[in-house]
Formats: C-alpha cells, sequence, structure tokens
C-alpha cells in the first residue's frame, strides 16, 4: 500500500508441461525470489515468461510446487491451493493490453475498483491520471487511442487498484524509445513510493538496461541465470541467450590451447584454420565450445593493421552489404562468417563494396565464451 | 387472411425465443468457456434438429407428450390437464426444434471474444459473474441478437412439428404455416398467398436485420 513500503517478497517455485502435438514436450520448471523493485524476464520467444506470469497471476495452473507472496499461499500443489486470480491482488499488463474495447479509458481504469464507493474510486483515478498524463483521453474507446496511450491507459487501469504485485508482459514493445523512457520514468516514480515486486517481461536489450536493477534469464522454461543485468546479459553463457541479447555472432569453435599466464586461449572458429583468442574459460583443448561476438563489437580495416592492443586480426572477403536504417550489416567471410555492424558513413568513407578484401579488428574481452 | 393464426404464430416464436435464449446463454457459456468430458455429446445433441426431419422430431415429443409418455404423465400431475395439443405442449416441442438456432450463434459468438480480455477481468478482481455481464454479453451481442432473431424466424416457419404435436385447434394450436396449409388443402389459394406473403416479408425482415446488424456470427454467408 502506498506509504506503507511494504517490502514484499514472491516466491516461486513450479512445474508445468504442456505436451507437444508430437513434437517435444515444453517444461517450465523454475524457482526463483522476486523481491520489491522491478526483475527484469529476459531470454527469446518461447522460452516460457508469459506462463510464467500466468501461473503467478492464476490464469494458468502449474502441475505442481508452490507460490507464495510472503506468508500468503497462492498456489500450493501439494495441498492442492490455488487462490483464484481475483483474490491475489495484483496487475497484469498483457502484451495485448486487454483494454476492454467497449468501455472508455476511464470506465477501463475503474473497473478494478468496483468494490470501493465511487468517489473514491474518482479520487483514485484522478491521481493515476495525473501521473500518466492521460487526462484528457478519459471519454475515448480505447479504439481511438494511440499505441502509446494505450499503454499508458492499461498501465493505469493495473496500478490503480493498488497490487501487490504489478506483472508487465512486454508493456512498451513498440514505442520509439524516447516515448519509452518517459513511461518507463512513470513507472519507477510510481514504484519508488509503492515498493512492490514488478516482473517485467522483454525481449528488448535497451529496456533492460533502461529499467533493470535485476535480470532473470529465462530458456527453453528454465532460469538461466540471475543477477545486475551487465553481468548477466554481457557475458551471455548460453546460445539462446546470446542471441537474445544481441549477440548477432554466435560461432562454432574448437579450443586449441590454454594460455593461462595471458588469461587467454585459443580457438579455432567453423572448423577452419582460422583462428581467435578470447578470455580462458571452463573448457579443456580439444573441446567443442561456442562463442558469442556482436557485431557492432568488431572494427574493419581496409588494410592489414600494425600497432593495435587487439589481439584478433583476421583477414576475410565481403560477401554482402544490407543497410539497416542507421546502421549497415556486412558480411565477411574469413574461415568462418561474421556479422558485422558499422555506420552508413564509414561505408561510404571506406568505399567499402562485395568482394572487397578487408580485416577484421576484435579485441579478446569482446569474445565470450557460451555453453 | 387468418388474423387469429398469424398472432398466435407471433406470440409462439416469440416465447420460444425468450426461453431459449435464456436456456441457450448458460449453455453457450458452458460449451464455449468451461473444459468438460462429453462436451462433444451435447454439442451433438443441440444440432440434431438441424438434421434431422421435424416430422421424426415431432414424432418423438408427441410420444413423449402424450398422456401416458413420461412428459405428458409429469404435466398432467402437476397442472391437471394433458399436455398434448396444447400452446404450451407446442412450446415445449418448438423449443427443441430451435435449439441449434438459439445455442450455435452465441458459442460462435463467445469463441470469438479475445481470451485476455476475460483474464484481465478476472486479475482486476471481476467474478465470473460480473465478467459475463460487464465483458462477455456487452461484446458478444451480435451474437446474442442473431440467435434471438433465427429462432424466432425458425419457430415461425416451422410446420412438421407443430402437426405432430400440435393439431390443428384454432387459436391454440393452428399456426400459421398449418392455417396455408389448411387452405391450400381446402382449394382457397387467394387466401394462402395473402398468408404466405406475409409471413415471406416478415422473415426477409427480420433475416434483412439480423445480416445489417453483423454477419460475422452463425451465418451461411462469408465474413464481409
Amino acid at each position: 500500500m502506498a506509504g506503507e513500503m511494504s517490502r514484499a517478497m514472491l516466491s516461486v517455485e513450479i512445474r508445468k508441461r504442456f505436451s507437444g502435438n508430437g513434437a517435444a514436450p515444453f517444461i517450465l520448471d523454475v524457482r526463483a525470489s522476486f523481491a520489491s523493485g522491478f526483475t527484469v524476464l529476459f531470454g527469446p520467444s518461447g522460452a516460457g515468461k508469459s506462463t510464467l506470469l500466468d501461473c503467478i497471476a492464476g490464469l494458468q495452473r502449474p502441475d505442481e510446487g508452490e507460490i507464495h507472496l510472503d506468508k500468503e499461499v497462492f498456489f500450493d500443489g501439494a495441498r492442492g491451493i490455488s487462490l483464484s486470480p481475483r483474490r491475489r491482488e495484483l496487475a497484469y499488463v498483457f502484451q495485448s493490453l486487454a483494454l476492454f474495447p467497449h468501455l472508455s479509458v476511464e470506465e477501463n481504469i475503474r473497473y478494478g475498483l468496483a468494490k470501493l464507493a465511487v468517489a473514491e474510486q474518482y479520487r483514485r483515478v484522478e491521481n493515476l491520471v495525473a501521473a500518466f498524463h492521460i487526462g484528457n483521453l478519459l471519454q475515448r474507446r480505447p479504439g481511438e487511442l494511440s499505441g502509446g496511450e494505450k499503454q499508458r491507459v492499461a498501465l493505469a487501469r493495473a496500478l490503480v487498484t493498488r497490487p501487490r504485485i504489478l506483472l508487465l508482459d512486454e508493456p512498451l514493445t513498440g514505442l520509439d524509445a524516447s516515448l519509452r523512457r518517459a513511461i518507463q520514468g512513470d513507472l519507477r516514480a510510481w514504484n519508488a513510493a509503492n515498493g512492490i515486486p514488478i516482473l517485467y517481461v522483454t525481449h528488448n536489450r535497451e529496456e533492460v538496461d533502461a529499467i533493470g536493477e535485476h535480470v532473470l534469464t529465462l530458456a527453453d522454461g528454465r532460469v538461466q541465470e540471475s543477477g545486475v543485468p551487465r553481468a548477466v546479459l554481457d557475458a551471455p553463457r548460453s546460445v539462446e541467450l546470446a542471441q537474445a541479447a544481441g549477440f548477432e555472432n554466435v560461432l562454432l569453435a574448437k579450443v586449441v590451447e590454454h594460455r593461462p599466464a595471458d588469461g587467454v586461449m585459443r580457438v579455432s572458429l567453423e572448423n577452419s584454420a582460422c583462428e581467435i583468442e578470447i578470455p580462458l574459460g571452463e573448457a579443456a583443448p580439444g573441446s567443442e565450445v561456442r562463442v558469442a561476438i556482436r557485431a557492432g563489437d568488431i572494427l574493419l580495416a581496409t588494410e592489414a593493421p600494425h600497432y593495435l592492443s587487439a589481439r584478433n586480426v583476421l583477414p576475410g572477403t565481403i560477401e554482402s552489404i544490407e543497410a539497416r536504417g542507421v546502421l549497415v550489416a556486412i558480411r565477411v567471410r574469413t574461415g568462418a562468417s561474421f556479422l558485422v555492424h558499422v555506420t552508413p558513413g564509414a561505408v561510404r568513407s571506406l568505399e567499402l563494396a562485395p568482394g572487397q578484401l578487408i580485416w577484421l579488428v576484435i579485441k579478446t574481452h569482446s569474445c565470450h565464451l557460451v555453453r | 387472411m387468418n388474423t387469429e393464426a398469424f398472432l398466435l404464430s407471433l406470440r409462439l416464436s416469440a416465447t420460444v425465443a425468450v426461453l431459449l435464449q435464456l436456456f441457450a446463454l448458460p449453455l453457450a457459456y458452458a460449451l464455449a468457456f468451461v473444459k468438460w468430458r462429453g462436451k462433444f455429446l451435447v454439442e451433438s445433441v443441440v444440432a440434431l434438429p438441424l438434421v434431422l426431419p421435424p416430422t421424426v422430431l415431432g414424432l418423438y415429443a408427441l410420444l413423449a407428450m402424450a398422456p401416458r409418455g413420461p412428459l405428458g404423465k409429469l404435466w398432467q400431475s402437476l397442472f391437471g390437464h394433458p399436455l398434448a395439443f396444447t400452446f404450451a405442449g407446442l412450446v415445449i416441442a418448438s423449443f427443441f426444434y430451435s435449439l441449434p438456432f438459439a445455442v450455435q450463434p452465441v458459442v460462435a459468438s463467445f469463441e470469438a471474444l479475445d481470451r485476455r480480455l476475460l483474464d484481465a477481468s478476472a486479475v482486476l478482481g471481476a467474478s465470473r459473474m460480473r465478467t459475463f455481464f460487464r465483458v462477455i454479453l456487452p461484446l458478444a451481442w451480435p451474437g446474442v441478437l442473431t440467435a434471438l432473431v433465427l429462432s424466432f424466424a425458425h419457430t415461425l416457419g416451422e410446420f412438421g412439428v407443430v402437426l405432430m404435436v400440435g393439431g390443428n385447434l384454432p387459436g391454440i394450436t393452428r399456426t400459421v404455416s398449418i392455417d396455408i396449409y389448411d387452405r391450400v388443402q381446402s382449394l382457397d389459394y387467394a387466401g394462402a398467398q395473402q398468408t404466405a406473403l406475409l409471413l415471406l416479408l416478415v422473415c426477409f425482415v427480420v433475416l434483412s436485420i439480423v445480416y445489417g446488424v453483423n454477419r460475422r456470427v452463425w451465418s451461411p454467408w462469408p465474413a464481409r
């Protein structure tokens, strides 16, 4: 409740199995705790993020396990307890937002306040409407709102109930970065006063950095890692996570030799003669590993560079050049195939063209060992 | 033209349409939103009148309503008079005859709803009842209207079932379609045509209203 600064802890330990219609069954198997404040749930699509939120909200029933908010039982498989969604007193903003299309914005926001006196309903709506800058929209229907307005209304409808937990399933996808930052700011200000656990699902790496005090990564129904965003996502330890976290290059590699004195090891890429140096990791010489490298962390040079601190300089040929808005994606073939992101200006000044000979420059610490 | 028969048909159709909708709403809810075994059996029973000849349905209804039939006996003990060849008997038989037209459009419109809206309602603290009246019904009303109108129109046009269980008692069970049949039998083609034309117009107007309002819900025509 506002003002009291409850410091609630949500604990989840659940398993749920989905038969896969012939394919391998999907199993959600999660054990995690969520303190008050933001926790970002991050992972590739199909990792089970939305299913996890549905289970916490009571919209799907786990096969077994427990869900608690502090001492209160939401779900206990062994004791056959499953609190209905409306008794969990939490709020959930769906990816589709699910605003009621036949009700006005104001009626949407008041929907969860039916138990309160009408005067109190209006007082609460007024407070939230001011905080979320939607005062001029109250009489409109959801169909008449822009994407950003809808997202604000959905957040207001959720928060006005003073929930004990807030579940947000990609609530800000499709918004441009500045609008997203503004809404995130509103949300952060709101939670400074309320201090409830907020579970925030996103695919977007920028959002993780903007929001995340804590990040929990899911892949294939399981928790992969948990920690502060920089530590978890800048050095991903699984292939799925590396791809989701924006590592465009995930290459097959074989450990050639360890150089413990330098804290590095040499690996050969994609069964070719092409070798690079990466930070020393837990992989024996001869073993197969994967190496993740961001496309934006690779430099290009049109002549063989000298006097560089970067240890990996690989000659290659440009296979393709593809403009993608403010960046250009260049595919370079060495022994392995690399994706490199540069600016359109760099392409012009270096006069890059397909077929051209080029040198890739990669710092050792831009290369990450993943499982 | 036989006004008495026409009014009787309107009264019968309106009664049946309203009763059917009261029954169809909870049944459609159970068919659309609740998982249960044996659902397919109920769905088949509901659809049966679509394929069964009205005479077959009428025959079984007549047997059930006869003084020694199960329904007839029950009725006799409750109300002290027989059920067969009464208006009430006609209502009961027509109820089953028009059942699919009352249930299927509602199920279709319920199933077309975005489930996340129902989830949102539940998370926002609404009971099932409140969700039904505040979210499901307002969004599915074109389907409910279609069901009302179709079951009304279908009952208006029934013949075989009425003939079997109603007989031909003026003011009690002689509906408009029976009246037309009678007139043709007695070679009163002018009278038959008048009534037939009126029936045709009423049905046309009713269906125009339904398809004018929406055609996404249970309709032989593809979606616009």
